[in-house]
C-alpha cells in the first residue's frame, strides 16, 4: 500500500490530497501573506486578521505559535507556511530548522558539516 | 528549423537568489557556490541560445490550493518575478516566447499529454534564480524564456518516467518549429534536501552522485525509479529531481542520436538546507 510507504518515512508528511483538503484554509491564509499590505495588516493584530478565516482553532494557534510542525500536522504544506515564515522575517534554513528540535546554530552547523545523514533515516520499520 | 543544442541542470534554492539580492557572494559561505557557476555563465555568454524553455516548479505562489495543475506551459508575453512574502526579487521582468509555447502546447498535447495553458502567472525563485545563476546580475536577461511549471508540491507528482517521456515530446515539438531557432531546456530543483519535519536537513551526497551518472549515462533507467526511492534517500523535496529527467529526455539520445558530451558538472552541500547541483549537457 502507497500510503503506509510514505508513512514509513521518519519525520516526514507527505502532503497529498487529504492533507491539502485538511489545511485548504490554512494554506490559502499563507498564500494571502504574498501582498505586503496584507502582511502587515496581519503583523498589526494576528488574532484579527485570523478571524477573517475559517481555519480550526488548532490551526490558528499554530499560526500565532509559529509552530511549523504543529501546522504540518494539519494539513499545512511547508511552502505555503513559507509566506508565514517570510511575514515574521525567517529565512527557509530558520524555518526548516525550528521544526527539528535543534538551536538555530546547531541547525546552521550541521548543514555546513554535510546536513543529516540519511542513516538511521530511511525507515521507521527497518530501522535504517 | 529549431533545434535543442544543450540541456542545463541546476538546483534553485531561494537563498541564492537572496545572497546575490543581497551582495553577499563574496562571502566565504557563499563564495564556492557561486565559484561553481563561473564557467557556466561564460558558457551562456558563448553559447547564447534564442530560447530557453525553464522546466521549474512553482513553489505555492501561482498555483494556490484552488488549482493544481500538474504540468503547465506558459504562453504570455511576459512574467512579472513574484512576491513570495519577502518582496519580489529584484530581476528583471521574463520576457516569454508565446509563439514557440503555442507551437509547443499544440504539438505536445496532440501527443496525448495534457498540459495547462497559462496566460498570466508570477515566476518565482524555481525559475529565477536558475537564470540568475546563468547569467548573473544583469539589466534584461539574454532571450526570451518558456516557463514549464511541474507539480512537485501536492501529491500524486508526475513519475519519473512520466517526466522523461514528456521530455521526448517536447523535443519533438521543437524540432517541427519552422524558424531557425536555437534553444536550450532547462531541468531544475533538487538535489537532496528536506524542508519540512524532524528529519530536515538531510542530506544524500551518495545518492546525489548516482543521480547525476544515471541520469547522464542511463535516463531510462533512473526514469524507472519510483517517488519512494527519492523520499527516502534524497529528502521529501528531493522529489524536484523528477523534473531533471524532463531536460533529459529531450536531449538527442533519447530519440535515436547520439549521446550529449558533459560539459561542465558541479557539486556542494550546502546552500541553506539544500545540496546543490549542477550539469550542462551539449548535444552533438
Amino acid at each position: 500500500m502507497l500510503k503506509n510507504e510514505y508513512a514509513d518515512v521518519p519525520g516526514t508528511t507527505i502532503f497529498d490530497a487529504e492533507q491539502s483538503r485538511k489545511g485548504y484554509y490554512l494554506n490559502q491564509f499563507c498564500m494571502s501573506l504574498m501582498k505586503a499590505e496584507n502582511r502587515q495588516r496581519f503583523l498589526v493584530n494576528q488574532q484579527a486578521y485570523l478571524a477573517e478565516w475559517p481555519m480550526t482553532d488548532d490551526q490558528k494557534q499554530a499560526v500565532l505559535d509559529v509552530d511549523l510542525n504543529r501546522a504540518i500536522s494539519l494539513g499545512g504544506n511547508i511552502y505555503f507556511l513559507a509566506k508565514l515564515g517570510a511575514t515574521h522575517g525567517k529565512s527557509f534554513q530558520q524555518m526548516a530548522g525550528s521544526m527539528t528540535g535543534m538551536s538555530e546554530d546547531d541547525y546552521r552547523s550541521m548543514m555546513v558539516a554535510g546536513g543529516r545523514s540519511v542513516n538511521g533515516n530511511r525507515s521507521i520499520r527497518e530501522g535504517n | 528549423m529549431a533545434r535543442i543544442t544543450a540541456s542545463v541542470y541546476t538546483s534553485h534554492v531561494p537563498a541564492i537568489g537572496a545572497a546575490l539580492d543581497l551582495g553577499k557572494t563574496h562571502e566565504p559561505y557563499w563564495q564556492p557556490v557561486f565559484k561553481g557557476y563561473e564557467f557556466s555563465k561564460q558558457w551562456m555568454c558563448d553559447n547564447t541560445p534564442d530560447v530557453i524553455f525553464l522546466v521549474f516548479n512553482d513553489h505555492a505562489t501561482a498555483f494556490s490550493l484552488d488549482m493544481i495543475p500538474t504540468f503547465a506551459i506558459g504562453t504570455a508575453a511576459q512574467y512579472q518575478p513574484a512576491d513570495e512574502g519577502w518582496g519580489p526579487r529584484p530581476v528583471p521582468v521574463v520576457q516569454g516566447h508565446p509563439q514557440l509555447a503555442a507551437h509547443i502546447a499544440q504539438s505536445v498535447i496532440q501527443q496525448d499529454f495534457d498540459l495547462t495553458i497559462v496566460n498570466k502567472m508570477d515566476v518565482d525563485h524555481g525559475l529565477t534564480v536558475p537564470l540568475s545563476l546563468m547569467c548573473g546580475q544583469v539589466e534584461k536577461w539574454p532571450c526570451p524564456v518558456i516557463p514549464f511549471a511541474v507539480n512537485v508540491v501536492q501529491y500524486p507528482v508526475p513519475s519519473g518516467q512520466r517526466c522523461l517521456n514528456l521530455g521526448r515530446a517536447i523535443a519533438k515539438a521543437i524540432n517541427s518549429y519552422d524558424e531557425d531557432l536555437n534553444v536550450h531546456i532547462w531541468g531544475t530543483g533538487g538535489m537532496s534536501h528536506q524542508l519540512q519535519g524532524p528529519r530536515a536537513g538531510l542530506i544524500n551526497k551518495a545518492f546525489d552522485a548516482a543521480f547525476m551518472n544515471r541520469l547522464i549515462a542511463d535516463p531510462e533507467g533512473q526514469a524507472r525509479v519510483p517517488h519512494i526511492d527519492y523520499v527516502r534517500e534524497a529528502g521529501s523535496e528531493g522529489i524536484e529531481l523528477v523534473m531533471w529527467l524532463i531536460a533529459r529526455g529531450a536531449m538527442a539520445d533519447l530519440a535515436g542520436g547520439s549521446a550529449p558530451t558533459e560539459c561542465h558538472r558541479f557539486y556542494h552541500v550546502p546552500a541553506s538546507n539544500t545540496a546543490v547541483g549542477h550539469l550542462i549537457l551539449e548535444n552533438q
